[in-house]
């Protein structure tokens, strides 16, 4: 299907009788060259980069619920490339420009909405780990800035710049980040994957991996046997649980990460504040709603869901920050499953099994990555080495002592 | 999530440090065979289950007492909490 301007007042003409769904839903067949496990934003940008960008149509992405049922539905929307380490920073800026066509290459609209992301700092040691952060963004071909306290005064008013445990004294400022519609991104995908071939099988879970002499060859599904040539794992949170299947241990813990939304609003926040030292950041999405969030709940859990404490800490730092929100009132919260890894940084690799592959470890940072990822994955899946912006990304950096561990944090997955 | 400290009684889980798979209380041997496998499974690898899990947590506002938790990481349910140090003498008593 084709959108366009001409297409909705057609539609409105005709009491939008004529929309179709977006994708098919079809049954499995018996064989495919490329099997993805895992229906979220990864999976479906992995199907539609190997469709597009090297002509591989015949695949199937295997999800065990609905699309959009995983983090890609429930994250906060941020995309931005303000990374320090070079092992991240020249993907993330990969990354940003796929998002900054990707409307216009999927034919839907996602909402790019490149507002900035502005990372506030309260002392002169943090504001010069900002201006080499800054650096680095630029030296990536990224776009950065530092603002001083009279620049925020006139973007923010309303924050707190005196507040005498962490008074403001500026920020690094990146005016490409912003947010993007998060379930529109699965969709788009989703559709243009489906246009060119890709059979998109929800409700369908995958439960083993068919293996003989070390060599993947397909998947056990709760819809029967499928065989491929190659497997492709993409399913964040999931991973240990579905590597686990055949033995594999990850150096991923998973962890819940809750996000909340108030009530709508009229337009108040310019675009991304983060509060690092507060663990808090905050955005207003296209509906009013303050979108905001804080630290993962730091204990292992399946669960979906978070608990009070955290809860208490965000808003606790959303009121230091802006004292504003507090007339706000707290509509919805939710939690997702994140695949934490040992260092903080994803991997995207082949396994020590042949022909199956692994996506995961992103952290809450891997709504960004979609593009990205999807991208650097098809580029792997489909020539067997891996993409120059992501060659960093591999299990091996554990053993070899080469982690990328942009917080310095060490193998400790709930300081990440 | 509230934890029963075998000497405290029920504190709030905010109250403690999360330090992840109780794995980390069998340090491997640096002499023994295969060491360097063995610390990379010890330092980096995690069977990460959906249900029973046994893990650390650090009373670091109380009585500074590590505790080995049993807790189902899919309901959040605690199941059984012990002293670290404890089954460590245990462990070595054997
Ligand atoms: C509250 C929250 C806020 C976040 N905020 C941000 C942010 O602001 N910016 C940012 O960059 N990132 C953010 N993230 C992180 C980001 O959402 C994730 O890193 C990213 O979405 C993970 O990739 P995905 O979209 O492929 O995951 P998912 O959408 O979770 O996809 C994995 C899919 O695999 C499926 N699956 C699992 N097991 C199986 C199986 N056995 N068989 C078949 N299918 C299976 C799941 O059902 C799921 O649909 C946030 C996450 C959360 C939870």
């Amino acid at each position: 299907m084709k959108y366009s301007g001409f297409k909705v007042l057609w539609e409105g003409l005709k009491s939008n009788t004529g929309w179709k769904p977006l994708w098919r839903n079809p049954d499995p067949k018996k064989n495919y060259d490329i099997i993805i496990v895992g229906g979220g934003g990864h999976g479906l940008a992995t199907a539609y980069y190997l469709a597009e960008k090297f002509n591989i149509t015949n695949i199937a992405v295997v999800e065990k619920g609905w699309l959009g049922s995983g983090n890609i539905g429930r994250n906060t929307t941020i995309i931005r490339s303000n990374y320090l380490l070079p092992q991240n920073q020249p993907f993330y800026e990969l990354s940003l420009k796929l998002w900054e066509n990707l409307e216009q290459e999927l034919n839907y609209n996602s909402m790019v909405s490149q507002r900035g992301v502005l990372n506030i700092f309260h002392s002169d040691s943090q504001r010069d780990a900002f201006v080499r952060r800054g650096n680095a963004m630029l030296m990536s071909g990224a776009d950065a800035s530092i603002l001083g306290v009279n620049d925020l005064k006139k973007m923010v008013p309303f924050l707190d710049f005196q507040n005498s445990r962490f008074p403001i004294k500026g920020g690094l400022w990146q005016p490409r980040g912003g947010t993007v519609r998060h379930d529109a991104v699965a969709w788009g995908y989703a559709k243009e994957a489906d246009s060119r071939g890709v059979d998109i099988i929800e409700n369908c879970e995958a439960t083993n991996f068919l293996v003989k002499n070390g060599r993947c060859y397909g998947v056990e599904t709760t819809k029967g046997l499928i065989k491929s040539k190659k497997v492709g794992v993409c399913v964040a949170g999931s991973s240990s649980q579905v590597m686990g299947k055949i033995g594999i241990n990850l150096p991923i813990e998973s962890h819940v990460l809750q996000a909340f939304v108030s009530e709508g609003l009229k337009p108040v926040i310019p675009g991304v504040i983060t509060f690092g030292a507060g663990h808090f950041y905050v955005s207003q999405s296209n509906k009013g709603g303050l979108v905001f969030g804080g630290d993962i709940d730091g204990y292992n859990s399946y669960a979906q869901r978070g608990n009070l404490p955290v809860i208490e800490d965000v808003c606790e730092g959303g009121m230091a920050l802006m004292p504003l929100i507090g007339r706000s009132r707290l509509l919805r919260t939710w939690g997702g499953i994140m695949d934490m890894s040992m260092d903080g940084s994803p991997i995207i690799d082949k396994t020590n099994i042949k022909n199956l592959y692994f996506n995961g470890g992103w952290c809450y940072g891997g709504f960004k990555a979609t593009p990205a990822s999807g991208f650097c994955y098809a580029h792997l899946l489909a020539t067997g080495t891996s993409h120059h912006n992501a060659k960093d990304f591999l299990f091996n950096r554990f053993e070899k002592g080469r982690l990328i561990d942009e917080k310095g944090q060490g193998n400790q997955p709930n300081l990440h | 999530m509230l934890i029963d400290h075998p000497l405290l009684g029920l504190r709030d889980s905010s109250e403690f440090i999360y330090m992840g798979d109780a794995k980390l209380l069998n340090r491997p041997n640096w002499k023994s065979k295969n060491f360097k496998t063995k610390f990379i499974d010890y330092g980096y690898l995690r069977k990460n289950p959906a249900g029973v899990h046994k893990e650390l947590w650090y009373h670091e506002q109380g009585d500074r007492s590590w505790l080995v938790v049993t807790r189902n990481t899919v309901t959040h349910e605690i199941l059984k909490v012990e002293l670290a140090r404890y089954l460590k003498r245990k462990a070595n008593a054997k």
